[in-house]
């Protein structure tokens, strides 16, 4: 830690041929993730600090259509690889076609989202170019001294973060968690150039098929995808009251979970758990009813950015990491807030009218 | 049937603590455990071998008190435990690490024969980085198939897969050809209570070692010094402090708390709108 890095001039020679920061575009059926503008956004940020353009790039079947938005929030490239063989995500396919775009272009940093798709592909592409990568990160800044990227990341579940730098290797490549960064358009976008690229790939030479795709199942849901969240404890006391835990989440347009305790009362499934063995979240808003906090419960939930807790114990260890900290039964507290909130949103719905 | 099951051994988060003067993480006394993924990746090999026959084998990198993960995994079921050890490893990131076991199961496919499916747990609960599995699998240029919740069918005759998948908006169902990597989800199985001969088989285990004495290694992929990533500064964040407690009656907690929450209601209102 602190130590200087010394460079050979041919490591510094190789390192000075990358330039400029890419963005991925993740897109699923020609709609963009929003986590690709938010990054968008932040390379600007960078590349003014070492005066050099942003590259945004997207594979798809077809992606011509999201240049203006790409371009709205301050790509000055806009690098597309259309086929029908990329119509669906496959990570073979979009691992070659992505690496080799970056063998020819040399961005100096390639920026990721950290979803599940950005997270499949990313660590195959590294390895494939055999640089680094630094996962989920939530700080990325320019080292004003070096020029080389700073990127933090919590580890041990939140409870430590490490500032991770790539010295000697290009791309300085890292997924970046969604909803990090904030996406803001360019005030006087510019039309930015369009550079397409071919692929010798045919459907024949991939030997991965996508026999089915099922959009939200409740058996399985990815928790990591919401805004907001309503999870309830054991202090819910039965499987009836979490149906309010449902309302209230349904309210917020978010969605609900559970503890462990929760889970293994039989009041949530397991793939509705959050903390350690269950899910880690990183929501807007998470509402916590009836959970106690249990160390295993809190590295799953402590990084959301409003934490509102119910519980009847002023004590609990949940109120610590909480920003609202209510001393009520969920049980009898809720069902109140719930029907506060519809009185709210049916006033709110005649003003529209 | 072949399985092999990359396993490691992990602090248990949990337990850990911060040590908040120096920025340090207190190992001490925090008990290590199977990374929690993997106990289902070994579990998943081992309703394969039940159904199919064959064999479980595991491998894990690091220091010699891994074993006791490897013992575990034995437990579960396991037929047998390769550690793989070596100095120079110290300090690797995952692109190193995906190396050193990538050569490592390349070893152990010459020593117990080719292998049909490769495991990881999805990611690792101390670093979190879901990197390393992808990164085996690139190397040896086999599918990936991440987030597994179910493998659907196995056909050995055909080599070949068919394996769902946790997506951002679901799941999608695959088919691949064998050998393939599957990195797993905890609710792909649930874990199964070890039979009394797996636990005393695992009490006596004697594991395979690996090293650079029988693992060709190329140093100049190894360790801290060959890692393109480097821990510059590792801080810990701000504690979080406890926040306002809302005061007043049940009446005026729920008013209070619903203006905190008009922001939400009001996107879900806009939502709902433009449907």
């Amino acid at each position: 830690m602190g130590k200087t890095i010394d460079f050979t001039e041919k490591e510094l020679d190789e390192i000075s041929s990358y330039k400029n920061i890419w963005v991925f575009i993740e897109q699923t059926g020609g709609v963009a993730h929003p986590v690709s503008f938010e990054l968008l956004t932040k390379a600007r940020e960078l590349a003014k600090q070492l005066d050099c353009q942003v590259g945004s790039v997207a594979i798809g079947r077809s992606v011509s259509h999201l240049a203006d938005d790409v371009f709205r929030f301050g790509a000055d490239k806009f690098y597309i690889v259309e086929d029908e063989i990329f119509k669906d995500y496959r990570t073979e396919p979009f691992r070659d076609t992505l690496s080799d775009l970056v063998r020819k272009f040399k961005p100096e940093i390639f920026l990721i989202g950290a979803t599940t798709q950005g997270r499949d592909l990313s660590g195959t592409v590294a390895t494939e170019l055999k640089t680094g990568l630094t996962a989920d990160t939530t700080k990325q800044e320019i080292d004003p001294e070096t020029g080389m990227l700073l990127m933090t990341r919590p580890t041990f579940g939140g409870s430590l973060m490490a500032t991770i730098i790539c010295p000697k290797h290009r791309p300085q490549m890292s997924t970046v968690r969604p909803g990090v960064f904030k996406a803001i358009p360019v005030e006087h976008p510019e039309k930015g150039e369009i550079i397409r690229g071919k692929t010798d790939l045919t459907e024949d030479k991939i030997v991965k098929k996508i026999l089915k795709k099922v959009v939200s199942s409740e058996g399985n849901i990815n928790l990591g995808f919401y805004d907001v969240i309503v999870a309830g404890g054991k202090g819910m006391g039965s499987k009836d009251h979490f149906n309010m835990i449902k309302e209230l989440a349904e309210l917020l347009g978010g969605t609900w979970a559970g503890s462990r305790k929760a889970v293994e009362s039989g009041y949530a499934p397991q793939s509705r758990q959050v903390g350690q063995t269950g899910q880690t979240v990183h929501a807007k808003l998470y509402i916590a009813c009836g959970i106690s906090g249990a160390i295993q419960h809190l590295v799953g939930m402590q990084t959301s950015a409003v934490i509102i807790s119910v519980n009847t114990d002023q004590n609990a260890p949940i109120f610590d990491v909480s920003t609202y900290c209510i001393v009520e039964d969920a049980i009898r507290f809720i069902p109140k807030l719930i029907g506060e909130l519809k009185k709210q949103k049916l006033t709110a719905v005649s003003y529209e009218h | 049937m072949h399985a092999l099951v990359f396993i490691k051994q992990v602090p248990d988060a949990s337990q850990v603590r911060v040590n908040y003067e120096t920025g340090t993480i207190i190992r001490e006394g925090v008990p290590a455990i199977l990374n929690p993924f993997e106990a289902h990746a070994v579990e998943e090999a081992v309703r394969l071998r039940s159904k199919y026959g064959g064999k479980v084998t595991v491998l894990t990198m690091g220091p010699p008190q891994a074993t006791e993960a490897l013992k575990e995994c034995l437990s579960r079921g396991a037929d047998k435990a390769y550690l793989l050890s070596n100095r120079i490893f110290a300090g690797s990131d995952t692109l190193a690490t995906s190396y050193a076991l990538f050569e490592g199961a390349k070893k152990i496919i010459e020593l117990e024969g080719e292998v049909d499916l490769f495991f990881a747990g999805k990611q690792a609960i101390d670093g979190d980085t879901a990197q390393t599995g992808p990164g085996i699998a690139t190397r040896f240029d086999i599918p990936l198939v991440t987030y597994l919740i179910k493998l659907d069918e196995v056909d050995f005759e055909e080599k070949r897969a068919v394996a769902t998948r946790l997506t951002e908006f679901g799941q999608e169902t695959l088919q691949v050809p064998l050998p393939a990597f599957f990195t797993v989800e905890e609710t792909l199985n649930e874990l199964s209570h070890s039979p009394l001969p797996w636990l005393i088989k695992a009490a006596r285990a004697k594991f395979e070692k690996l090293s650079g004495e029988n693992v060709k290694l190329d140093s100049e992929q190894c360790g801290l010094k060959h890692s393109p990533t480097r821990v510059k500064k590792a801080f810990t964040p701000e504690k979080r402090q406890r926040g306002e407690t809302l005061t007043g009656s049940t009446e005026e907690l729920v008013f209070k708390t619903s203006d905190i929450l008009m922001p939400f209601l009001k996107k879900d209102l806009q939502h709902g709108q433009n449907d």
